[in-house]
């Protein structure tokens, strides 16, 4: 029997190839966003940027330099970050306020919900060194809790990007939509394995690979380890599909049921907390429709804990985050479910 | 409830020519308008059995300023681009917002007596998009300066005339975004940016001198860059000619403290703190308006 290696890789997401490079090109996404950002400018004069003292950090210097007067350094004030693009947004701009995420949406979460969303104006918040690749750093400056507190916000929009490519993509989607929107990148380099030509619409679900034994829903910086992961499983008879589920919000519900109903098991992987994550977003479709047969929804990530300080790839092997540590987690609900 | 005898709005035309259509230059018709203002609140909160009355009572001087006299304008046009921007940030006062903007003719008064009920426009606290007018949501206090500030920072880029203007009231001012957005303000010298603080002196819990002192208060923000002016909040002329004084101040944004008292002239009303939170009852209400027809009567005979 002949299990879906490599070739179950689907064909029209245009991945890059070869996919797994012993030496990929690895850029951080936030890389993307700033790119986008500049795209953006070019484009359309009542795009505006504001940042809170990270500029270079989150990439908003490559916009800042080309339009200064569409640029407002706010200084380490992220509330008045979050209310002066609420402002600047309600005079029929779109404005994109970047920042590290544990301070927005970390810090600014109550003017995110009443200037931003409840005015319903045009705030795009980019929460940069998200997750455990923050690395060194140590866990104040971890955002692991970000989704769960911007997904639960009306006239919001979650996106998680997959790489710096999916980054750009979903910046320059964002810019189209009415709303607020938060888009979280992280600060260490990553492989970029999706192309110009993956697809990417926000609300829509890739489908980066089939499988019928499992299937590895995940985002972020956790997308291509997955890959990898069901790469691996695949060696030992486990078929995993693996979907990057970059918008958390809206919530592809179609393919999640499809999947669900599919495999019958869903392990999700996010470099966030569990508990009002991706994988608890998950795991609200499914616990909320039909099945013929039962299934089953693990989630993994980040288990109601601080993490720690440490080299970022090194931390996701500790916290399991690393292919070899989602394979394990996958193998043993995969065996569970057997039983 | 009374009805205004005429349009109110004011508008700038096109081309930057300015041409007042309405204005209200007329210190006894104004005084009257605030009377109205007073007597439209206090059904209001009545009605709602729930509500702010001391400070949107205390406030009704200010708004009579602000939309029959100093902002640009158009209640029939909401949208109007190069209209003035105002925002109230302490939320929890938006009676007096309601009952001025209905009175200027954004919508009809009788909507006012629907404040906080349900399928209503006019929230219990004001929300943009509801209810015309409303420039911006608010209620969690400290937001509303920096909406301003980022108005102002538009503006300015892009060399319009509208300018822009807020009411905080004073205890927002424990909130730390306030002082974020007072610096961000100093830095780019917004001239185009007016706030009225009411400087009441209560706050839910008491006297803000008690619960956390605001003084000095001028003295603070002359710090951060802002041109300062004191007024008497009830007094509807200096607050004019204090909004006035800072179209001319070019170079710095403009505070006017205006010194108010909770629950002015409604005398059982004032100064008390009780009255932050609460709504009159059906004796309290009649009593108020008794009073209120009475110092109309004084307004129509006093000579200016």
């Amino acid at each position: 029997m002949v299990y879906g290696g490599i070739m179950a890789i689907k064909k029209d997401m245009n991945l890059a190839d070869p996919l797994f490079d012993p030496a990929p090109k690895a850029v951080p996404s936030r890389d993307g966003f700033g790119k986008a950002l500049v795209e953006l400018g070019e484009k359309d004069p009542n795009v505006w940027v504001l940042t809170a003292d990270v500029s270079e950090s989150t990439r908003t210097h490559w916009f800042a330099e080309k339009f200064p007067k569409r640029f407002v350094q706010i200084g380490v004030a992220e509330q008045n970050l979050a209310g002066v693009a609420a402002g600047i947004a309600a005079c029929g701009k779109t404005v994109f306020v970047s920042a590290y995420a544990v301070f927005s949406p970390g810090r600014n979460w109550d003017q995110m919900r009443v200037s931003v969303c409840y005015n319903d104006v045009p705030v795009k918040f980019h929460g940069s060194h998200t997750g455990l690749t923050v690395g060194p750093d140590g866990a104040s400056h971890q955002a692991l809790e970000d989704i769960a507190i911007t997904r639960v916000l009306p006239n919001m929009v979650v996106v998680a990007p997959a790489d710096a490519e999916e980054a750009r993509k979903a910046t320059i989607a964002v810019a189209k939509l009415p709303g607020g929107a938060y888009i979280r990148t992280c600060r260490e380099k990553m492989p970029v394995f999706t192309t110009e030509n993956t697809p990417f619409e926000i609300g829509k679900a890739n489908v980066y690979r089939d499988g019928k034994d499992v299937t590895i829903i995940a985002c972020g910086e956790c997308v291509y380890e997955s890959l990898k992961a069901a790469e691996e499983l695949a060696k030992e008879g486990i078929d995993a599909a693996v979907i990057d589920l970059h918008t958390i919000k809206p919530i592809d519900e179609k393919t999640i049921i499809e999947y669900a109903n599919k495999t019958k098991l869903i392990v999700t992987v996010e470099g966030h907390q569990v508990n009002g994550g991706m994988g608890s977003a998950v795991a609200e479709v499914v616990s909320e429709s039909q099945f013929p047969d039962p299934v089953q929804v693990i989630r993994h990530g980040i288990h109601d804990q601080f993490c720690e300080s440490g080299e970022s790839f090194d931390l996701l092997k500790k916290y399991g985050l690393d292919s070899e540590g989602i394979a394990k987690v996958v193998k043993k609900a995969v065996e569970e479910k057997k039983r | 409830m009374r009805s205004m005898p005429e349009s109110c709005s004011v508008q700038r035309m096109n081309g930057g020519a300015m041409v007042d259509r309405f204005r209200i230059n007329n210190l006894k018709k104004l005084k009257m308008i605030a009377n109205t203002i007073r007597q439209d609140v206090v059904r209001m909160l009545f009605e709602a059995k729930s509500g702010h009355s001391a400070g949107s009572i205390g406030l009704a001087d200010i708004f009579t300023a602000l939309y029959f006299n100093v902002l640009y304008h158009d209640p029939k046009n909401p949208q109007w681009p190069d209209r003035d921007r105002f925002l109230l940030s302490n939320g929890h006062v938006c009676p007096v917002l309601y009952a001025a903007l209905a009175n200027a003719g954004y919508f009809p008064k009788e909507e006012l007596l629907t404040l906080r009920k349900l399928g209503t426009r006019l929230q219990g606290h004001p929300h943009r998009g509801t209810l015309p007018g409303v420039e911006t949501s608010s209620g969690p206090l400290g937001q509303g300066l920096s909406q301003a500030v980022g108005m102002a920072i538009v503006a300015k880029a892009e060399k319009k005339k509208w300018r822009v203007y807020a009411v905080l009231s004073d205890g927002e001012h424990q909130e730390g975004q306030i002082w974020e957005a007072a610096m961000l303000a100093g830095k780019y010298h917004l001239g185009n940016l007016t706030t009225i603080i009411d400087r009441n002196n209560i706050q839910i819990d008491g006297y803000t001198e008690e619960i956390c002192p605001l003084e000095p208060f001028a003295e603070k923000y002359r710090s951060f860059g802002w041109h300062v002016i004191d007024v008497d909040g009830h007094n509807v002329k200096k607050i004019i000619d204090a909004c006035e004084e800072s179209k001319a101040i070019y170079e710095k944004p403009t505070v006017i403290i205006a010194h108010t008292i909770p629950g002015k002239a409604i005398s059982f009303m004032e100064f008390l703190t009780e009255w932050h939170g609460k709504s009159p009852k059906k004796e309290e209400l009649d009593l108020a308006l008794s009073e209120l027809e009475k110092q109309r009567d004084s307004i129509e005979s006093d000579d200016f």
